[in-house]
């Protein structure tokens, strides 16, 4: 059974008095410890795709199951608990909050966990350690380079080990070195923690480093996934 | 706990904004807890006065006085069982800018109708035996470094000229709203003085019981009805309550204007803290993404509300409790025994709690339901 299934999926959004369907019955297997990356163009359901599956939003009709658990079917309180567990969420803007040190964001999705201050602190050691940046724990976001920042958000998508990491244009904002570090620390995240990797890219550099590259146009999957570890079906 | 560093971290996100929230928070707090002390202190003042004695004066108004000869047929009616007398004297010391009351009285008597003036027995010999002596209030004592023995000077405004006093003893009151800060002399210095003796500003009359308190006041005003001086005998809270109400309706005006000054607060408040809640939409659908729910960032976002402003309120009311008994205040002796009740305090921090819903709610309420796509597109 496929990590990430969705089945038949319709998503469509109102804009003033015009309707704008992105996916009409969209069908596709993501298999476990896989490396995927999402490309196309601008409103291609890219991104709409990414936070139907981390349940950020909700398909207009069809299935998407995580795991075995249909986010699609879930209440919010149901979504905000199973994404604490389950979704690692990366964006194109770092997106840390600016009052926290790179520790204490972090340190953010295990708040959430029953795990005590000690345990919590040290998990948040490893994973700034895993990223490069143990180091860097009590600085700022303000005190940090974009890759590092980027890295901190990684950092903050692994530190609870999550089912599925799900990243949208991580390297958009980042120059081509910084881009290298943290493809390379994706690719590392996939290979020796087998963790699942969802990535958005523009990037085409950046889709080499993935395993199986999926190109979405006008919400269709249009090209087959080059590895097996993947089946699309439309 | 887990979450304390996190509101603390939001708190101090723009400290210059967070300290003038909570001092706005905090001024109005105070505010309203003066003035609404204000109100409490007359009220207080207002039912200060013995069940059992009532007061005399003339009908036409307080200002007016007595023959001193309706002392006796006073004392004959039945129920009757003890009897005073006093002028205002309404002298001012120094430059006069700070008042406290000063009045003659019958020394003896007087001080047999009030026990609640606490007075070391020697003081108290010494203060009869002396006819130019003065009983002042400990509260003088302090603010113009006064000693027991000192000769104080007193210049008359009613009666003019230079007199001085002996401060022959010193009293506490029993109960904080008889105030602190009178001075009282002998009646006979008085008469001696002015060269016109016979004359009383008002009679405190002592009774046997509360409840013939209707009928014997009836009697004195009876007495006197149709003399040249007729009489307004009433009890001593009714007394009392003519100076509070001497004030006009200030219960009123102080409870609009605290009222008034706490709204006002508010919407301040409520402003920053929805401002503060605006601009960080895009970390409330952060934290959505993370796993926080919705109940957890209206709870976040509450407390975030009521630190602030029950900072505020710590501040406002424990500065106003505070302050006041450290400055000696009495407001220029207008509200003897002025301070800021128990009452006072309570309701002051369920104003900080209305406070906190009324400025958390909504912000609350948005960071809870922010469709967090749509934050994040607004991010991204």
């Amino acid at each position: 059974m496929a990590l990430v299934e969705i089945r038949d999926v319709y998503k469509s959004f109102q804009r003033e008095e015009q309707r704008i369907d992105v996916f009409t019955g969209l069908t596709l297997d993501i298999e476990a410890g896989s490396f995927t990356a999402l490309m196309g163009p601008s409103g291609s359901g890219k991104s709409t795709l990414l936070n139907l599956i981390a349940g950020l939003d909700k398909p207009t009709r069809g299935t998407v199951r995580v795991g075995g658990a249909a986010v699609s079917d879930m209440s919010p309180s149901q979504l905000a608990a199973w994404r604490a567990r389950n979704i690692g969420f990366v964006f194109q803007s770092f997106n840390l909050l600016p009052v926290l040190t790179a520790a204490q964001n972090v340190e953010l999705p295990l708040l959430l966990t029953n795990l005590s201050g000690k345990e919590r602190n040290e998990r948040v050691r490893i994973a700034l350690d895993v990223v490069g940046l143990a180091d860097r724990a009590d600085h700022f976001p303000r005190q940090l380079s974009g890759g590092q920042e980027q890295r901190t958000a990684i950092a903050r998508a692994i530190v609870a080990d999550p089912t599925v990491m799900l990243l949208d244009e991580p390297t958009g904002q980042l120059d081509a070195k910084s881009s290298q570090e943290v493809l390379t620390l994706l690719q590392r995240l996939n290979t020796e923690f087998n963790k699942t990797i969802i990535i958005v890219t523009h990037d085409a550099h950046a889709a080499e480093r993935a395993k199986t590259t999926l190109h979405l146009e006008k919400g269709d999957l249009i090209e087959k996934p080059r590895a097996p570890a993947m089946a699309a079906v439309r | 706990m887990k979450y304390l560093r996190l509101v603390l971290a939001n708190l101090g996100r723009h400290k210059l904004r967070t300290i003038l929230t909570i001092a706005s928070v905090a001024l109005a707090l105070f505010l309203f807890a003066s003035l609404r002390s204000v109100t409490t202190t007359l009220a207080a003042t207002a039912q200060l006065g013995g069940a059992r004695r009532l007061v005399t004066t003339n009908a036409t108004g307080i200002v007016f006085v007595l023959p001193l000869s309706y002392g006796n047929r006073i004392k004959a009616l039945p129920g009757v069982t003890g009897l005073s007398w006093a002028n205002w004297f309404g002298g001012k010391y120094g430059d006069g800018k700070n008042f406290f009351a000063n009045f003659a009285v019958d020394a003896e008597s007087y001080l047999k109708l009030y026990p609640e003036f606490i007075i070391p027995p020697d003081q108290k010999a010494a203060f009869l035996k002396d006819r130019t002596g003065a009983l002042i209030g400990k509260r003088l004592l302090r603010q113009f470094g006064w000693k027991v023995g000192q000769n104080v000077t007193l210049q008359g405004t009613i009666f003019p000229g230079d007199w001085t006093f002996t401060v022959d003893a010193v009293y506490t009151p029993s109960d904080p709203s008889l105030g602190d800060d009178a001075l009282v002399f002998h009646h006979e210095y008085f008469d001696e003085r002015i060269g016109r003796a016979g004359i009383a500003g008002w009679y405190i009359v002592e009774i046997d019981d509360p409840a013939h308190a209707p009928q014997i006041a009836k009697a004195i005003d009876d007495l006197f009805r149709n003399s040249s001086a007729p009489t307004k005998t009433g009890t001593e809270k009714e007394f009392q309550a003519s100076f509070a109400t001497m004030w006009g309706n200030v219960s009123f005006l102080m409870s609009t204007i605290g009222l008034a000054v706490v709204f006002a607060i508010l919407l301040v408040t409520a402003n920053a803290m929805m401002m503060s809640a605006r601009e960080r939409t895009g970390e409330i659908a952060v934290l959505k993404t993370v796993g926080f729910s919705d109940k957890l960032l209206f709870a976040l976002t509450m407390v975030e509300a009521g630190a602030m402003a029950l900072t505020g309120a710590a501040i406002g009311l424990g500065g106003a409790k505070l302050l006041y008994p450290a400055i000696n205040f009495n407001g220029a002796g207008f509200l003897p025994g002025f301070k800021v009740a128990t009452s006072t305090l309570i309701v002051g921090a369920l104003v900080a709690l209305g406070l906190m819903l009324a400025s958390g709610l909504v912000p609350a309420l948005r960071a809870a339901r922010l469709p967090v796509v749509q934050a994040l597109r607004h991010v991204e």
